[in-house]
Order: structure tokens, then sequence, then C-alpha cells
């Protein structure tokens, strides 16, 4: 199989694109798909301050990569969830992404660990809240990362969440109806309310499967392994029952989430931004300062919680 | 060929040559969640994979 755009051997088949690429041209692809997410959603400028959050797998230590490639101010915070061997692994591959590629850049990788600021790793603090790990990761990780880019003075949060990512997240709401999560599902979130800090996804046109060709073909060492806490997560079924539907009728998972954002734009337009509605429900949290639809905001709860068991 | 699987890991000899392709059908796995990857390179689903090859079938799913 030859590249559809020069005379090399293609490195892969994008069914969805109905083209081959190969490596240089497909390396070029996945710049200009970012480059147009960053544009159309207006996610920032070349002047702007940008924190990724990276976890040291494909999709975050790609997205640091192509921000840098592409000319950004680009550092990043890597959250320490302190789950054994696996965040003992995933530091490893962000310390060396940093030491080899982003630091010789000028940026900067800051560090977050868990059992140092709240006492223990993530699985334990779960346990002790008698919640679900992967739930109380998430509250870490938005808190977390929102606090460091206010404090730190980013002008925008970065996630690696991909194309899968949020269609399986789509498809998880739309399953259960859950029409209330829908509003926030789109790839920039304002900084709305004073205590938020700008949040967008710029690689959410790229599929799972062309962001670890990205760092295959880039020579992008990430930690290959699925995290131990993620077995038997709803998210994999719904990932797994897309790619089905994906094989069998190629461009599936992006007309699902790319038609979704287009009638979110038309339906916001004439409801209302998420802007207003933020400012109408959310208020500083009592102990925190951030805002929150409650009196205390969860992380403030699960913490006060951890504190009571120890 | 010698192939090995990341998720879950396997080590597998299956006899060559096949085509990727028909190597991802007879594994029953999806080609939309895999990467095939002889030596540092990608391969396309057309390409011939021969007995003395080693491969990484990679899944490319993460997150919970």
């Amino acid at each position: 199989m030859r590249c559809k755009k020069c005379p090399q051997r293609a490195a892969i088949k994008l069914p969805q694109h109905n083209i081959s690429f190969c490596k240089d041209c497909f390396t070029e692809f996945v710049h200009s798909q970012v480059a147009k997410a960053i544009k159309s959603q207006k996610m920032f400028t070349p002047e702007d301050h940008i924190l990724v959050a990276v976890s040291g797998g494909k999709d975050s230590l790609a997205l640091w990569a192509i921000l840098l490639k592409l000319g950004y101010h680009a550092d990043a915070l890597y959250l320490d969830l302190g789950i054994g061997n696996y965040s003992v692994q995933s530091r490893h591959k962000v310390d060396h992404f940093h030491e080899t590629v982003a630091q010789p850049q000028g940026a900067t990788l800051h560090i977050h660990t868990l059992a140092e600021n709240e006492g223990a790793g993530v699985k334990e603090l779960a346990t002790m809240m008698h919640r679900p790990t992967c739930s109380t990761c998430g509250t870490m990780k938005r808190y977390h990362f929102n606090r460091a880019a206010l404090e730190k003075d980013y002008d925008v949060m970065a996630t690696g969440h991909n194309l899968d990512d949020e269609a399986a997240r789509l498809l998880g709401n739309v399953l259960r109806w859950q029409t209330e999560f829908l509003d926030k599902q789109t790839p920039t979130l304002p900084a709305s309310v004073d205590g938020f800090a700008k949040k967008v996804k710029p690689l959410y046109r790229l599929t799972e499967r062309e962001m670890a060709a990205y760092a295959v073909i880039n020579k992008i060492s990430y930690i290959v392994d699925e995290c131990p806490m993620a077995k038997g997560s709803k998210m994999l079924v719904y990932k797994d029952v897309l790619n089905r539907l994906e094989t069998e009728s190629p461009g599936t998972k992006q007309s699902f989430y790319l038609k979704f954002l287009d009638k979110q734009a038309k339906e916001q337009a004439s409801t209302g931004s998420i802007t207003s509605h933020d400012q109408q429900r959310l208020t500083p949290c009592q102990t925190c300062g951030q805002p929150t639809s409650m009196e205390v905001c969860t992380y403030c709860k699960m913490m006060a919680k951890a504190k009571a068991h120890v | 060929m010698k192939v090995h699987l990341t998720h879950p890991p396997k080590d597998l000899d299956i006899p060559g040559p096949t085509l990727v392709r028909q190597l991802l059908q007879q594994l029953q796995l999806t080609p939309e969640a895999y990467l095939v990857i002889r030596g540092d390179d990608l391969v396309t689903e057309d390409e011939v994979l021969n007995d003395s090859d080693s491969i990484e079938i990679r899944s490319v799913i993460s997150g919970g």
C-alpha cells in the first residue's frame, strides 16, 4: 500500500477518511487536525501559556509533543496517583519525555504527589471514602489540574482526551439519558466563573488508534499497559462497542461525536452559554473556594472523610 | 513467526506467510483497536508477514 500524498510506503490506513499515509504525511495530518481543533474551537493563541495534564500514556505525551512542535508555550503537570508499579512506570515515561524532548525546548514539568499532599494514594483514598477508585481519581485530577493551572498562572489547561474518549463518554451519557452532563462535553470549556481555569481537548478530532500510531511513528515512549484500576470499567466496554461499529462502518465515531457538537452549538446559541449557566448555579466552596454547586465541593468532602478515617 | 500481544500479554507462534488482515481475523481482533508493528515500523493490512518476522500486536485502548 502506498501513501496517497507521496510515493512512500504507507505506514497506516485510515478507513474513516478513505486514505493511507506514510510516516511523514501521517505526522503532518495529525498536526493539521490538532491545528484545526485549536482554531475552530478557539482553544488558545500562540501567546497563551498552556498547562498539559500528562499521565505517561500515549495521548497526553503526544499532545505535549505536538503543542511544542506547533510552537506553543506548553508546560505539563503530572499527578502521581500512587498506584504501585503502574505509577512508578508512568512517572518514568513522563520524566524520560521531559528530559529528552520537552526540557531541551524550555518546557517545565510540575509534579503533584497524592501520597505526600493528601496522605495516601488514590486506591487507599477510595477505600477510606467507600467510593470507586476511578471516580476518586477523576475528582483528584479535576481538582488538582484546575488548581495548578490557576495558581501557576496558566491561561489554559489541556488534556489528551481523544475522539474515542469523547464518543465513549457521549454513548454512556446517552444510554442513560444523562442529558445534564451533555452541556459540558465540548472540546473547549471556558473559565466560566472565578476559580475555574479554561479547559481544552485539542485531540478530540483524532482516534485512539491514530494517537497510538503517532506515538509509535514519532518514537514517543509511553506506558502501553492499561491502568490496573480501569479493569471492568464501563468506558472500556463502550470503546469496544464503538470500535466494532467503526470497523463495520468507518466514520461512525467521528460522525457520532462531531455531529453532536454541531447540534449542541446550535442549541447553546438559543438556550444560553455554559458561562451563563455556571454563573447562575455555582458558588465558591466554603472550604477551598473552588466553584461548586454545593456548599462544600466534592474534593473537600472526600478529604474530610479521609482525614476522619485516619 | 513470533507474535506478541500487549493486552492481555500473550506470546504466540503463528506460521507465515500471512497477511496482516488475516492475522487479525485469525486472532479475532478488531482492526480499529490494534496496531501491528514489525520491528519499529507500523504495517498496513495488506502487508505479508513472513515466518521469520517478530510482530507486536499493540492494543491502542487506554483509560477507565
